[in-house]
């Protein structure tokens, strides 16, 4: 028997239980036609086995642990706080489930509502739902829950400067909305190009800020360009929010994207964290689930799942979106270590990854031409793009010398100007910096 | 349960007080008494213009969602306002303060009941 | 459940903020500090947000902590919630998904680099090939909803590209509420199938609807939400791919199959696979989960990008795949999710995961047969992992399945699911899993059977209840009507 399972005992005793000789009778319902015999798979393996596997494809990748890493494009390394895992490691929360049975949940709901807070104050919107699965998907929903709010309009006008991983994620499910999108170019400086918005036609403004080339936006004018229609900011580089005001600030209706950067590590691509604040207006539209606050019938403060009608599991065809897990845990994550940051760290920690990048690109600029940066006049916050003829060989070479340098942008969509992005975070040291520094000089 | 005899009632629990060329409408006592406490009642636009048997709006429950459908056909010229901020209005008053829109009418189908033949059709329903 | 002793009132961390205080420190900044008003606009710069809160790790270790000891989880016991299958998590698992050369990966490093990584997502594939006889997996949902709608939106571009601008799926009216939602997200209409007096699917029903024309597809669970093993899916899928309709198959309820028949030889030219409910990955309080896709041949064109393949000995992340619906998130799917459900299947292997779905399925069927007499059987066909009893004999005292939930709540376990499936009124859809041993069967049993004792004798007691948990039941009324849905400053000093 194995280690997970009921013991052989218990299998006999529950037979003779139900007056059955073999397991096979509960089975019977099952059609000859569709049966199928011993699965082609290995025997299970012992604990120790197991481990020693997946050490060995792990031990096979190579990654920032032991490298110097300014790789970004989306997925930043930023603190790894030691109390995140130890609180993510609690049983109670991560072997819980969705948390319909509010007085048994209350540890999983109270956390869910300070997490909304939390989105609700980095992005200076009055609501946040729960989470949903990352910053692709966040941008999908906030886009569907505009196309709810203004039927009639076909048109999404949609920054290039998206993570191409969202833009193409928005035209999968655009397509099967019966929603064209235009997508805005960009300027000679790196920024989106809102000239094309027509108001009067569109379901929504997309724009990514900072965008994927690293580039923050001017918010007043994406706002401006689009008059009546809601504009959508989207924020993969949360930790930006530290020191750069949202959308909230200048009238959009939407913040939404991945609060990754927030300590969660990269993990291949996730599981990450997507989050939507919007207006009041907006909030019988949201997609996802919400916690609100109420009492019990004791009168003692406490927390539930809320507003329900608007999901799946009540309004099934009619429902806001049809998604129905969140990402809770990665949520809690996030909330833990928002809580450690606090009023000072939130901001320390952008002014901190600021000053480096600030550092590291004021000493590139004495490369050029050998690489040279791609929008040397346009403010940066932690990331930005270095123009090179062969990004990829170069990044090998770096590679050799133990740099993850940054993320070749030629491959990740056509469209994009031939060259590599380089963050840097607080965890960067100058030491690194001045390394890279040297090796590029060298190599570039 | 309360039945009151001068409206028209519908199959989809609505009822219906036409005064003149204007009518009220509201969901019924039943209606309200099957769906718990309402939370949130979405209305049609004034100037809409509905038509019998066609969905007008909804009401909601913490757990569920009840479309109601226009019992008459015609233009919507007012909506209760004091269900966005008192939806309870709904279960405490279903036939007065309670009411949902009132409509310039256009038709009154020839098929809506009198209360007593709801009271009969509601008990047939329960059965079930 | 919780010893009164522990605390049962914890302020929200926000209330809990102190001048000065500080839980983190950041490493001393080695290059010149920057003035952001220097770098942008001042109007684009923000400075400190006011309402964050100022703690000491101290303060937010306890905080959260004193949190926790509120849930209920698998680890406190059985959490009998069908159709969510809330099986034991193994901890190798969470070991092994948080070795660096997992976690630390960075999605956009070269191929070269990430090897192990696209090895695992490979062994992955492989292994969910084996156990649902598919052709191909994509593993890049996050969730089983999100597989539903990828899996839909392959069968509107097959359809698409035979020229076909079919509209109508159909549905069950015992399908979980996803089905339709995703459904209608990937563009199509939906047409609600009644079921048989049996709880399956209804043959004429769905051939006069195939009769009707326009139908891209069916969406049915199987089992489905009875925990009924649809006798007839196989004739089904031939009735479709006569009139060159897809199958489209919620494999929610896979645990309780594994190694017995194959979703392949059902006819399924789709199926999702929810990695957190057969192969063990966290619940998480709701997520993260993971819903790969399995598709027959027909639909393998359309896999969303990238799949990982095999070149030369080498793995690559391929996307040049003319036909594919595009990318349905970022990246290539929850990694991290991947990472456990693979090493469950390791830990299992063929014999193990036969035995797993053996498991299920007798303890589902051992509570079956311990309750029938103190609650009625909703449907009395046989049923695989699950059983759905519904409230019927308690009613007369007054008592819903609601009350009977909370009232276990009371006895150390969590209530089972409520008000699901939608054919059964006052359901309480009970699923134990394999992981339960018969002493914990037994114990859950005998709470049950006691209530429904109560039910008769005291049913104040259930109506009531529950009386003995954190906090006891919720004004949800008040929450929806006025809804309070973060903390404001005026609030926390009121």
């Amino acid at each position: 028997m194995h280690r997970y399972q009921p013991g052989s005992g218990d299998r006999q005793r529950i037979l003779q239980d139900l007056g059955l000789d073999s397991v096979d009778q509960l089975f019977s319902t099952i059609p000859e036609e569709v049966r199928v015999g011993e699965l082609a798979l290995p025997l299970g393996m012992a604990e120790e086995e197991v481990r020693r596997l997946f050490r060995q494809w792990a031990n096979t990748n190579v990654t920032a642990e032991d490298r110097v890493s300014f790789l970004g494009g989306g997925v930043y390394r930023h603190l790894a706080p030691a109390v995140m895992d130890a609180v993510l490691s609690r049983a109670e929360f991560f072997t819980a489930y969705t948390p319909y049975q509010p007085e048994v949940s209350q540890g999983t709901l109270q956390a869910i509502f300070e997490f909304q807070t939390y989105v609700c104050l980095l992005s200076e919107m009055p609501v946040a739902n729960a989470s949903l699965y990352d910053g692709a998907t966040a941008v999908v929903e906030a886009v569907l829950m505009a196309a709810r709010q203004r039927p009639g309009k076909g048109k999404v006008f949609v920054s290039q400067l998206l993570h191409p991983d969202a833009l193409r994620t928005l035209q999968t499910y655009a397509e099967a909305a019966g929603l064209a999108l235009v997508e805005l170019p960009w300027d000679d400086r790196g920024r989106t190009d809102c000239s094309a918005v027509v108001p009067g036609e569109a379901v929504a403004v997309v724009v990514q800020s900072p965008n994927f080339l690293g580039v923050v936006e001017d918010l007043r004018a994406v706002k401006a360009a689009a008059g009546e229609a809601p504009a959508v900011h989207v924020v993969l580089e949360a930790t930006s929010l530290g020191v750069l005001a949202p959308g909230g600030r200048f009238g959009f209706d939407v913040v939404c994207g991945d609060l990754q950067a927030f300590g969660l590590p990269p993990s291949f691509g996730g599981p990450h964290v997507g989050f939507l604040a919007t207006r009041m207006e907006n909030l019988r539209q949201l997609p996802g689930r919400l916690v609100g606050q109420t009492v019990d019938v004791d009168g003692q403060r406490a927390f539930v799942l809320t507003l329900s009608t608007r999901e799946q599991h009540i309004r099934r065809a009619k429902a806001t979106s049809n998604i129905c897990t969140n990402h809770s845990l990665m949520a809690l994550a996030v909330t833990v270590v928002l809580s450690l940051l606090g009023k000072k760290g939130v901001r320390q920690l952008a002014l901190a990854s600021h000053s480096k990048a600030e550092y590291l690109k004021g000493r590139l600029a004495t490369l050029a031409p050998k690489v040279r940066l791609a929008f040397p006049q346009s403010p940066t916050y932690n990331e930005f793009l270095l123009l090179h003829p062969e990004p990829e060989a170069l990044l090998q070479r770096l590679a050799e010398e133990g740099i993850l340098g940054g993320v070749a942008t030629g491959a990740l969509a056509p469209y994009l100007p031939t060259g590599f992005l380089v963050a840097v975070t607080e965890r960067n040291t100058k030491q690194e910096m001045d390394c890279f520094l040297d090796a590029l000089g060298r190599l570039a | 349960m309360a039945r009151p005899e001068n409206l028209l009632y519908s199959k989809s629990h609505e009822w219906v007080r036409v005064e003149g060329e204007l009518a009220t409408v509201g969901i019924t006592d039943y209606a309200q008494e099957q769906l718990g406490d309402v939370v949130m009642v979405e209305l049609p636009a004034v100037g809409r213009q509905l038509t019998a048997g066609q969905e007008m709006g909804t009401v909601e429950s913490v757990k569920a969602v009840s479309e109601v459908f226009a019992p008459i056909s015609g233009e919507v010229v007012e909506v209760n306002s004091e269900l966005e901020a008192h939806p309870e209005l709904v279960n405490q008053d279903p036939f007065g303060a309670g009411w949902l829109v009132k409509v310039k009418v256009r038709e009154v189908p020839s098929d809506l009941l009198d209360a007593a033949a709801y009271e009969e059709f509601v008990a047939e329903e329960g059965g079930h | 459940m919780k010893g009164k002793s522990l605390r049962t009132r914890e302020p929200l961390i926000f209330e809990k903020s102190s001048e000065g205080a500080v839980g983190f420190q950041l490493p001393a900044l080695d290059v010149p500090q920057v003035d952001p008003e220097q770098t942008w606009d001042s109007e684009l710069v923000r400075g400190e947000i006011e309402e964050l809160p100022e703690v000491t790790e101290v303060e937010v270790v306890r905080h959260f902590h004193r949190l926790s000891q509120w849930n209920y989880s698998v680890d406190e016991g059985l959490y009998p919630l069908g159709s969510c299958t809330m099986k034991y998590n193994p901890r190798i698992n969470e070991e092994l998904a948080r070795l660096p050369g997992f976690t630390q990966v960075h999605p956009l490093q070269p191929e070269g680099q990430v090897q192990g990584a696209l090895q695992l997502m490979w062994e992955l594939e492989q292994a969910l090939l084996a156990v649902t006889g598919m052709a191909r997996v994509t593993l890049q949902p996050a969730a089983g909803a999100h597989g539903e709608l990828t899996g839909m939106l392959m069968i509107r571009k097959a359809l698409q590209d035979r020229g076909e601008a079919r509209r109508r799926v159909l549905i069950p009216d015992s399908a979980h509420g996803t089905n339709p939602a995703s459904a209608v997200f990937a563009g199509f209409q939906v047409v609600e199938l009644a079921s048989t007096a049996a709880g399956t699917l209804d043959l004429a029903a769905l051939q006069r609807e195939l009769d009707g024309g326009d139908v891209a597809a069916l969406m049915i669970t199987v089992p489905n939400t009875l925990g009924v093993f649809e006798p007839q899916i196989a004739q089904a899928a031939a009735m479709l791919h006569e009139k060159g309709a897809f199958l489209y198959m919620d494999g929610a309820n896979l645990n309780a199959f594994v190694g017995k028949a194959s979703p392949g030889k059902m006819g399924a030219d789709a199926l999702h696979i929810n990695l957190h409910k057969t192969f063990s990955t966290p619940h998480g309080g709701g997520g993260p989960g993971a819903g790969p896709v399995a598709v027959s041949s027909l639909l393998e064109p359309y896999l969303p990008v990238p799949v990982v393949e095999k070149r030369e000995g080498r793995l690559i992340l391929d996307y040049q795949r003319p036909k594919t619906i595009g990318k349905v998130r970022s990246f290539y799917g929850n990694f991290g999710v991947l990472v456990r459900a693979l090493a469950y299947i390791c830990s299992l292997g063929r014999n193990g995961l036969v035995a797993m779905a053996e498991a299920a399925v007798l303890n589902a069927n051992y509570l079956r047969k311990a309750l029938q007499e103190h609650y009625h059987l909703a449907f009395d066909s046989p049923s695989l992992h699950e059983v759905v009893f519904d409230d019927s004999w308690q009613k007369p005292y007054g008592v819903s399945n609601m009350d009977i939930a909370k009232r276990l709540l009371d006895y150390g376990f969590h209530a089972p699911t409520v008000s699901f499936p939608l054919v059964v009124h006052g359901a309480l859809m009970i699923e134990p899993t394999d992981s339960e041993s018969l002493t914990e069967l037994e114990a859950f049993a005998e709470a049950m059977r006691a209530i429904a004792r109560e039910a008769q004798e005291q049913p104040e007691l259930l109506k009531t209840a529950p009386h003995t948990t954190p906090v006891r039941r919720l004004d949800e009324v008040r929450a929806a009507r006025k809804p309070v849905l973060r903390w404001q400053r005026e609030q926390g000093e009121g």
